[in-house]
C-alpha cells in the first residue's frame, strides 16, 4: 500500500509539472487588441505605377542582393525569390497593360509569425513583419504557412537565410520611409494603416471610373499592412482572390487552446482508471 | 545469429564495468547477413550525402522548392514515422492503465521501438533545419514561439523521448545488473506512462495541426479543420499495425530469445490487436465520412485526386478493416499480417497525401523527392534498425528479465 501511495504522489508530481508546461504552451502570445495599435503600412496604387522597377533596384541595393536584370514582359510571371524581395509584373487586362508589385503583405495577424517557433518571424509594433537571423532555425514552417508564399529560403547556402520584404524596418525605426517608397514616383505611399485606408477610399470616391471599389488588403487574411488599389478586378492582376478574409493564425488557435485542457483533464482521468483497475490479477489470462 | 548475451546479474564494481561495455560494443553473430550487406552501403552513402548537405546547403541534395518547403524528410520521416511509433502510447495505455496483462510481454519491445523512432525521426528533423545551431533557442527559452504548433510538437517530442526512456529504463538496469536503480526506475513507470500518453495525444494530433494554416495549399479532400483528430485516431491503428508487423519479424529473427510461453501467447496477442485495429479503423472511416459530407466534396470525387482519395479510403482503410474483422473471427494469423501491411501502406499514403502529394497538388511542377533524399531516409531507418538489433541482443527486451528481478518482486 505504501508503494502505491508513493506511485500516486509521483504521478501527481509529474502531472503538476505538466500543467505548468501545458499552460505556457497554450497561452497565445497575441495581444487581443492588436488591431487597435497603429500599424504602419503601404498603399500601392497600380493605376499610378508606371512599371519602371525603381523599387526593385533600390530594394536589391538596400538588402545586398543582386540587381534584377531580367526583362519585364506582360504575360511572363516573375516571382519573388531568395534573390528578389519584390517584383513588378505586367498584366494585359480589359483596361490595357497594368503593372503590379508583389512583396510581403505585412499581415496584421501574420501566419508566418504564428508559425515560427522561435519568434524569428515577428510582427513589430510599428507594423513591419521582420525576420531575425539570430533566432531562426531554418525549419521553413513560415513558408508552409504564409498564404501569400512570401518567405524564401536560400537552399544553396550552408548558412541559409529567409529572405522577404521587411518594409525596411531599419529605416522605419529611424523615422525614414522604406527605400522603395522613397524611390517611387507616387504609386507607393507609406503611412499608418488607418490613414492609408482613408486615402484609398478618397481616391476611389474622387475617381470612381479609374478604380474598382475595393481595397485589396483591407480584409484579406485578417487585414494586411500592404494595401492595393486597382483599375480592374484583382483576379485579372494575378492576385489570389480565393484567400479567406479571416486571420490565418485563427485556424490553429482552436487546437492550441485545447492543449491546456487536455493537460488538465487527461492525466487525472488516466490515473483514475489506473487506480480503478488496480485489483485485476496480474497473471490472469484475459480474453478481453 | 544470436548467441544469448549472458546478462550480468551481479552488481558490478568499477573495473569490470568498463570491460563489460567494451565487450558489449562488439557485434554479435555473423557479419555477412543479407541485411548487413544491403544496409551498410546505404548508411555509408547516407553519411556522405549528409556531409554534402551541411557543406553546400539543403538544396544540394533535395528537390525542395520555394513553393514546397517541406518534402520527404518531414512528410515521411517525421509525420509518418511518428504515427507508426504510436504503438507505444497505445500499448502502455492498454497494459498499465487498463491492465490488459495479456499484452505485457510486448510492451518493452514496443516502447523501445517507439523511443528509437522518436530519436531518429526527430534527428531527421535536425537534418532538415537550415540553421540547426539555433535549435537551442526554443528549448532554453530565449525565444518561445508559444503560438506555434511546431513549438508544441518539438517540445512534446523532447519530453516524450524522456518519458519513453524512463519507461524503458528498467530493461537497461537489468542489463547492467543495477538492482537499486531498477527498483527506483520501475517505480517511475506509471508516472511516465500517464505523462507519455498525454503528450502523445497532443503531438500525434499536433502533427496534423501543423498543416492547419496551409489551408489553400492542401487538396480539399485532405484538408479540413479535423486533421488533428484524424491524425490522432489513425495513429492508434498505425501504431498497432506496426506492432503486429514488427512482432512477426522479430519473432523470426530473434526466435531463440523468446520464451516458450510468449511464443504461444503471440497469436492471441495479434488477434487481440487486430480487433482493436478494426474498431479504431471503423471509427476513423466514420470520421472521414463525416468530414467528407461536412465539406461537401462530392464534386471532387470524379477527378484524378478523387480516385486517389477513394483508393486510399477503400483500398487501404475499408479493405484492411474487413480483413482484420474476418481474420479475427477465423483466427487467421496470415490474414492479420496482410491486413497490418495494407493498413501501414494506407497510413503512409494518408500522411504523404496531406504533406507531399496533396500539398500544392495544382502547382505546374510538383515536388518529387530526389534519390538522395530517399537514400538519406533509408539510411536513417537502417541505422535505427541497427541500434534496435544491438539493444535486443543485449538487454532483456524480448527475453525474460534476469531471475533476480522476479525474486525481488
Ligand atoms: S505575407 Fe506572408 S510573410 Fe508577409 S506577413 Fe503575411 S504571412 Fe508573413
Ligand atoms: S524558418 Fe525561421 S523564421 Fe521561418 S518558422 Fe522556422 S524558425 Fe521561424
Amino acid at each position: 500500500m505504501g508503494i502505491d501511495r508513493r506511485n500516486f504522489m509521483k504521478a501527481l508530481g509529474i502531472t503538476g509539472i505538466t500543467l505548468a508546461v501545458g499552460n505556457s504552451f497554450g497561452t497565445p502570445s497575441k495581444n487581443k487588441d492588436e488591431s487597435e495599435i497603429e500599424f504602419r503600412g503601404m498603399l500601392y496604387d497600380s493605376t499610378r505605377c508606371i512599371g519602371c522597377r525603381a523599387c526593385e533596384r533600390v530594394c536589391a541595393k538596400n538588402h545586398n542582393l543582386p540587381e534584377p536584370k531580367d526583362e519585364l514582359k506582360a504575360g511572363v510571371l516573375r516571382k519573388t525569390s531568395e534573390l528578389q524581395r519584390t517584383v513588378i509584373n505586367n498584366y494585359t487586362t480589359s483596361k490595357g497593360e497594368v503593372s503590379v508589385k508583389k512583396q510581403c503583405m505585412h499581415c496584421n495577424e501574420p501566419a508566418c509569425a504564428a508559425a515560427c517557433l522561435t519568434q524569428a518571424m515577428y510582427k513589430t509594433k510599428e507594423g513591419p513583419v521582420i525576420w531575425r537571423g539570430d533566432k531562426c532555425m531554418g525549419c521553413r514552417y513560415c513558408m508552409v504557412s504564409c498564404p501569400f508564399d512570401i518567405p524564401k529560403f536560400e537552399y544553396h547556402s550552408p548558412n541559409p537565410k529567409i529572405q522577404k520584404c521587411d518594409l525596411c524596418y531599419d529605416r522605419v525605426i529611424k523615422g525614414q520611409i522604406p527605400a522603395c517608397a522613397e524611390a517611387c514616383g507616387d504609386a507607393l505611399t507609406f503611412g499608418t494603416r488607418r490613414e492609408l485606408i482613408s486615402e484609398a477610399r478618397k481616391r476611389i470616391a474622387e475617381n470612381p471610373k479609374d478604380y474598382i471599389d475595393q481595397i485589396y488588403g483591407e480584409d484579406v487574411a485578417g487585414g494586411t499592412g500592404f494595401l492595393y488599389l486597382a483599375p480592374v478586378s484583382f483576379k485579372e492582376l494575378g492576385i489570389d482572390t480565393n484567400l479567406q478574409n479571416s486571420s490565418y493564425p485563427a485556424l490553429s488557435k482552436g487546437f492550441l487552446y485545447s492543449v491546456p485542457s487536455v493537460f488538465v483533464l487527461l492525466p487525472p482521468l488516466l490515473l483514475g482508471i489506473h487506480e480503478a483497475t488496480k485489483n485485476k490479477q496480474p497473471k490472469e489470462e484475459e480474453n478481453e | 545469429m544470436n548467441n544469448l548475451a549472458v546478462p550480468v546479474t551481479k552488481d558490478n564494481d568499477g573495473g569490470s564495468i568498463f570491460k563489460f561495455f567494451i565487450s558489449e560494443l562488439k557485434p554479435k553473430g555473423k557479419w555477412l547477413t543479407p541485411f548487413n550487406i544491403i544496409s551498410i552501403p546505404i548508411i555509408l552513402l547516407g553519411v556522405v550525402l549528409i556531409v554534402i548537405r551541411f557543406w553546400k546547403g539543403i538544396g544540394s541534395i533535395t528537390n525542395l522548392t520555394q513553393e514546397t518547403p517541406w518534402g520527404l524528410w518531414i512528410g515521411f520521416d517525421v509525420v509518418t514515422g511518428v504515427a507508426f511509433a504510436g504503438g507505444a502510447y497505445v500499448l502502455t495505455f492498454m497494459v498499465y492503465i487498463l491492465k490488459m496483462h495479456k499484452y505485457h510481454s510486448i510492451v518493452r519491445i514496443t516502447v523501445l521501438n517507439g523511443f528509437l523512432a522518436y530519436v531518429f525521426y526527430a534527428g531527421a528533423l535536425l537534418l532538415d533545419l537550415g540553421r540547426p545551431w539555433n535549435v537551442i533557442n526554443p528549448i532554453i527559452g530565449n525565444s518561445f514561439g508559444t503560438s506555434s504548433v511546431l513549438f508544441l510538437v518539438a517540445w512534446h517530442f523532447l519530453l516524450y523521448m524522456i518519458a519513453e526512456l524512463i519507461e524503458f529504463s528498467p530493461a537497461i538496469a537489468e542489463w547492467l545488473g543495477a538492482r537499486r536503480a531498477r527498483k527506483i526506475l520501475s517505480g517511475m513507470t506509471i508516472g511516465a506512462v500517464i505523462f507519455g500518453i498525454t503528450l502523445s495525444t497532443l503531438h500525434q494530433s499536433g502533427l496534423g495541426a501543423l498543416y492547419l494554416m496551409a489551408k489553400d495549399k492542401i487538396h480539399p479532400l485532405w484538408y479540413s479543420e479535423f486533421i488533428p483528430i484524424l491524425f490522432l485516431v489513425s495513429s492508434i491503428f498505425a501504431g498497432l499495425s506496426m506492432v503486429i508487423f514488427e512482432g512477426s519479424i522479430s519473432h523470426k529473427v530473434f526466435f531463440n530469445q523468446i520464451s516458450e510461453k510468449n511464443h504461444k501467447a503471440q497469436n492471441g496477442i495479434i488477434q487481440g490487436l487486430s480487433k482493436i485495429c478494426a474498431g479504431t479503423m471503423f471509427a476513423y472511416f466514420f470520421l472521414q465520412l463525416l468530414v467528407f459530407i461536412h465539406n461537401k466534396n462530392w464534386n471532387l470525387l470524379n477527378t484524378t485526386m478523387g480516385y486517389w482519395f477513394l483508393l486510399e479510403m477503400i483500398g487501404f482503410v475499408i479493405i484492411p478493416m474487413m480483413l482484420f474483422i474476418y481474420s479475427y473471427r477465423t483466427s487467421n494469423i496470415f490474414m492479420i499480417r496482410l491486413a497490418a501491411i495494407l493498413t501501414m501502406v494506407g497510413v503512409i499514403l494518408n500522411r504523404l497525401n496531406v504533406t507531399v502529394i496533396g500539398f500544392r497538388w495544382n502547382a505546374p511542377t510538383h515536388y518529387v523527392p530526389s534519390w538522395m533524399e530517399i537514400v538519406v531516409t533509408m539510411a536513417v531507418i537502417f541505422t535505427e534498425i541497427w541500434i534496435f538489433r544491438w539493444v535486443i541482443n543485449r538487454m532483456p527486451v524480448l527475453r525474460e528479465s534476469p531471475a533476480w528481478v522476479n525474486e525481488e518482486e
